[in-house]
């Protein structure tokens, strides 16, 4: 039961980063949380669906790279914390959380690709403190489109762009859409 | 699709995709099963109404832990002790039910057709929990999610269902959905107790127990129900136990891996060995936990239904990705 691919067609307007802009954006976040926290212990990094899984395996990859140490890496299916179940047409299908390891007392670093309206993160906050009493938990986001409707914030973010509400943010990453980068398209 | 349905009535209705969804879902919340807090907030603010007509533990227990997993409100209600002992009529009872704002019911019920009958009359969604002699789907779907998990798949598979399949609206959702998942049905049993043309079903009917256990993957035993028979159908428990009695000697003709299922409550040295019920074949105690999850997943996916005419109200907006590929998650608007 795969649901419909989109409901709005979007007409790409201009890329804001290529597939080197990404990649140079994972690795400066990467820094940033082993600077943040002063090295990579104790931490774990969960990905939310779908496109948060792949960019948290390459944040990873990059800690273990510049820290020698893999921090386990986690998927948060938020779909059964969303707020809005009761008024969507039907039921989203739910793929599944899959967390390695205990969050008790870790640092977790949640990730997603895009921060807009903070209520994902509301719900992925929600999850992740039915799963544990992590000692920290920090947003990394490749791109804040702001528009919030919760006070929430990124700890990290790849860049901040400025959209009006008709516009998308597309991040597309090789694992899943084939080929990497961030553009911003329009609602037609 | 399931999510496009308001009840669940019978595995006889719903299409193999539709199964499949169902077990598929039910995968996620055992997962949540196993959590430090096994609990997620997806019915907040739905309530749930078990209506039992006829006695029941476990299913009731289980309806009842995946609401509450689900954070559904529940209210209870048994004949005994009712209005229903009163007088009051079936169709009455619910819609007094309906009144007071419920989204869901569960309805187990003594005569066939009782879930179909409250699924045209109420606006609220029907799941039928057992009606007489004729489906029990979340039992079938458990019992096949059970299969699935152990065995790895469901098309190909043996299965050898023993005892009392006449009387056994298990054995009637259990034949349902797995001819529809392609999986190969024997049934055994005393003849008074296989339904006549039962072949039409598209199972095999074996001439005796030996034969249909004969390189079985997985054999479900049914439960006698005394209960339900109005005549005997065999002279003793005695006799039954020796000629249709799942032994750990009979269990050797199935495949050495073998699974052996009952839906319970068994009846120990009847229809099943105690050294059967408590050996390493048996996965009995894992459907019980299994049957919470799957019923997780079809509260789940009914509560998404929306009655004609009432439309989806336009929400503010998640964060909107349009999805290439196969996508997970449904677009968010």
């Amino acid at each position: 039961m795969p649901p419909k691919a989109s409901v709005e067609q979007v007409r790409e307007k201009a890329e804001i980063l290529d597939g080197d802009g990404l990649r140079r954006a994972v690795t400066r976040i990467a820094h940033e949380i082993i600077e943040r926290n002063g090295g990579a212990q104790d931490l774990v990094l969960v990905g939310i669906r779908r496109r948060g899984v792949p960019l948290a395996l390459r944040l990873a990859k990059k800690i273990k790279e510049f820290e020698g140490i893999d921090p386990p890496v986690g998927a948060l299916d938020i779909t059964l914390y969303r707020d809005d179940l009761q008024t969507i047409a039907h039921q989203p299908v739910v793929s599944g959380t899959d967390v390695p390891c205990r969050i008790d007392d870790k640092i977790v670093v949640l990730v997603d690709d895009v921060l807009f309206t903070g209520r994902t993160v509301r719900a992925a906050l929600d999850e992740l403190i039915d799963l544990g009493r992590p000692k920290a938990i920090q947003l990394a986001v490749i791109v804040d489109r702001g528009h919030r409707e919760i006070p929430i914030r990124a700890d990290f973010v790849g860049k901040n762009v400025p959209t009006s509400r008709r516009e998308v943010i597309m991040v597309n990453v090789e694992e899943i859409d084939g080929h990497d980068g961030v553009s911003i398209g329009e609602m037609l | 699709m399931i999510g496009q349905r308001k009840d669940l009535l019978g595995l006889e209705d719903l299409m193999a995709e539709e199964i499949v969804s169902i077990l598929d879902t039910a995968r996620t919340f055992r997962d949540v099963l196993d959590r430090p807090i096994p609990k997620v907030p997806s019915l907040r603010g739905l309530t749930a109404a078990n209506l039992f007509f006829e006695a029941s533990t476990r299913t009731r227990l289980s309806f009842e832990l995946a609401e509450k997993r689900l954070s559904a409100d529940t209210v209870h209600f048994q004949t005994t002790g009712s209005s229903v002992s009163k007088g009051e009529t079936l169709k009455d009872t619910a819609r007094n039910i309906e009144a007071m704002g419920i989204h869901l019911v569960v309805i187990r019920h003594t005569a066939p057709g009782a879930p179909h009958y409250l699924a045209r009359n109420l606006d609220a969604g029907v799941i039928n929990a057992g009606d007489g002699t004729h489906e029990h789907p979340t039992q079938g779907l458990l019992d096949i999610y059970t299969m699935r998990e152990r065995r790895g798949r469901i098309a190909g598979l043996r299965v050898a269902i023993i005892g009392d399949v006449t009387h056994s609206r298990v054995a009637r959702s259990n034949i349902w959905g797995l001819t529809k998942l392609g999986a190969s049905v024997t049934i055994a049993g005393p003849p008074t107790m296989i339904p006549a043309e039962v072949e039409r079903f598209g199972v095999a009917v074996a001439k005796s127990v030996d034969e249909a256990i004969e390189g079985a993957d997985v054999v479900n035993i049914l439960r006698i129900q005394l209960e339900r028979q109005r005549t005997i159908l065999y002279p003793s428990l005695r006799e039954y136990a020796r000629v249709y009695g799942i032994t750990s000697e009979r269990l050797k003709r199935a495949k050495p891996d073998v699974t052996v299922m009952h839906p319970g409550p068994m009846n120990r040295g009847v229809e099943i060995a105690q050294d059967v019920a408590d050996g390493e074949h048996s996965v009995i105690l894992e459907q019980v936990t299994n049957g919470i999850a799957v019923r997780m997943a079809v509260l789940y996916l009914l509560a998404g239904h929306k009655a004609p005419g009432e439309t989806a109200a336009e929400t503010p907006a998640m964060e909107a990705k349009p999805t290439h590929g196969e996508p997970s998650l449904p677009p968010r608007r």
